[in-house]
């Protein structure tokens, strides 16, 4: 089997056979990953445009290295340095980025629908890094990734979403992705942050965390964007973190073993206590580390002729 | 089992039985103490099956070779297809496989293993795998079957049977680890080309 288009720009647009498809062969490239000489030849002559609109040091450096190892050449372009402020449309910069031979675009954009637009627009492969409250696709599958090395399986597992849920685009692409393989989702969250009908994608609501957190296998904590305060959706940080802060005792409601798990940045003391994020339950820096080889993954799979 | 031809339909072709399970058999055997016999035991070599076909083939030499020596060989499994020289200009990426190498080439005598050698660009890519995880002290390679029309300098240092085909024609290799009887079967295909 082989990944049948030329982007990849949301998971609700994923078989659960694509998603295991991708899954598979991110585990090929972790090997990659743990060579002395990281580098494999697959997409020598290859270019990968990183397009980011949006700050991101760690998804940017993701994706590059990713690229690198593969042997690809990469190209960062950021909107300070570039004509967007000098009022030229995206699809006008991807339409010049592509004139330079570029063969995959990976776009990070704050507004919802931007990954879609530019896919449609362009002849290159579009990856999604995160457009607006709409989805970070490559974010949900290094999550989903990240389970399954830790030998846990998908169909029943018990998964707390806790945080921003509304604001989330990390929580649905992965609210997706983990319903297409069958798993339980728990959406936590004050009810300022819980969208409307989130029981249609499948995932039930919680208020309370504790009570959501009682016999789950995975915590995934979103972080509090903390420049939202003033938006009237928490009343404080202090109430927010005692409310629906990762506490180690809150940690042992949940089954014993259970993973936390976090996108990053972590707001220390805020959406969870310090020595969670630095305990043995916490995969958080395994996230990053497959996080390079979800994206050679995604690269190498959309790299074919068109 | 996997072909690198294309699908051919039953009325077109016509099977040719060209190793039975014994000579299967007796040709693994036979390598097992040419691979002993030119290495002067096993020091210092290891097996690295090329998956699929190969990897099998790799484990039945170190077992014969175990049966002889009275010691265990180490042994790797290498996908190539990173390495493929066909990769920009496919349509489909291939289905990657993982690479499971325990140990460290470096300085090793490195015997790779194939069902069939052909037109040589997968012991080509293989050879490349290999250097990127060190540097062997030797590469030298083991085929069940060669079929000839090499497309590279590349020359096989111990050989199961060599099989005269014409370019059109299929080998097939059949192994009891993937729930076939052993055997080594020539497809004459009506329907034209391979790759």
């Amino acid at each position: 089997m082989s990944l049948k288009r030329k982007d990849l720009v949301s998971i609700a647009s994923l078989t659960p056979d694509e998603i295991t498809l991708i899954l598979e062969t991110a585990d090929s490239f972790k090997e990659v990953s743990g060579r002395e000489i990281k580098k494999v030849p697959a997409l020598r002559g290859k270019t990968v445009v990183n397009l980011f609109f949006e700050p991101s040091t760690r998804t940017r450096t993701s994706f590059e290295l990713a690229a690198k190892r593969l042997s690809a050449d990469v190209i960062n372009f950021s909107p300070s340095s570039s004509s967007v402020v000098k009022g030229e449309t995206l699809l006008d910069t991807a339409r010049n980025i592509e004139a330079m031979q570029a063969d995959i675009i990976v776009l990070r954009h704050p507004d919802a629908g931007a990954a879609e637009t530019l896919a449609t627009g362009v002849k290159s492969s579009v990856i999604n890094a995160g457009d607006g409250w709409h989805e970070h696709p490559t974010q949900a599958l290094l999550d989903l990734f990240t389970m399954r090395e830790k030998n846990l399986n998908f169909k029943g597992l018990r998964v707390a979403i806790v945080g921003d849920i509304a604001h989330s685009r990390v929580a649905r692409s992965n609210i997706f992705a983990l319903s297409k393989l069958g798993a339980e989702i728990r959406a936590v969250g004050p009810p300022t942050m819980i969208p409307v009908h989130l029981d249609r994608l499948g995932a039930r609501v919680y208020y309370d965390l504790n009570e959501a957190l009682r016999g789950v296998d995975v915590i995934m904590m979103l972080r509090l964007q903390l420049e939202r305060q003033g938006r009237a959706l928490f009343p404080s940080i202090r109430e927010y973190s005692r409310l629906y802060g990762l506490t180690a005792e809150r940690v042992r409601l949940a089954e014993a073993g259970a993973l936390v798990m976090h996108p990053g940045p972590v707001n220390r003391g805020v959406e969870m206590a310090p020595e969670v994020a630095d305990s043995f339950s916490s995969v958080i820096l395994d996230q990053v580390a497959n996080g390079v080889a979800i994206r050679m993954g995604i690269l190498y799979l959309l790299s074919g002729a068109n | 089992m996997p072909t690198d031809g294309p699908m051919i339909t039953q009325d077109k072709k016509e099977e040719k039985l060209v190793m039975d399970a014994s000579e299967v058999a007796r040709a693994v055997t036979r390598i097992a103490h040419e691979v002993l016999e030119r290495n002067k035991g096993i020091r210092e070599i290891a097996l690295v099956g090329i998956r699929t076909g190969g990897v099998h083939l790799a484990h039945r030499l170190a077992r014969r070779i175990q049966e002889i020596e009275r010691a265990q060989v180490p042994i790797g499994e290498l996908d190539i297809t990173l390495y493929r020289d066909d990769l920009a200009i496919r349509k489909d990426q291939p289905v990657l496989r993982r690479t499971s190498i325990p140990f460290n080439v470096s300085d090793l005598k490195i015997i790779l293993v194939d069902d069939v050698l052909f037109t040589g660009r997968t012991i080509r890519a293989a050879m490349d795998g290999l250097i990127d995880l060190g540097r062997p002290a030797e590469i030298q390679l083991a085929v069940l079957v060669d079929r000839g029309h090499r497309q590279l300098p590349i020359k096989a240092n111990y050989i199961g049977k060599n099989i005269p085909t014409s370019r059109e024609e299929i080998v097939h290799v059949y192994l009891e680890e993937e729930g076939e009887e052993d055997r080594v079967v020539l497809l004459k295909n009506a329907g034209g080309g391979v790759r």
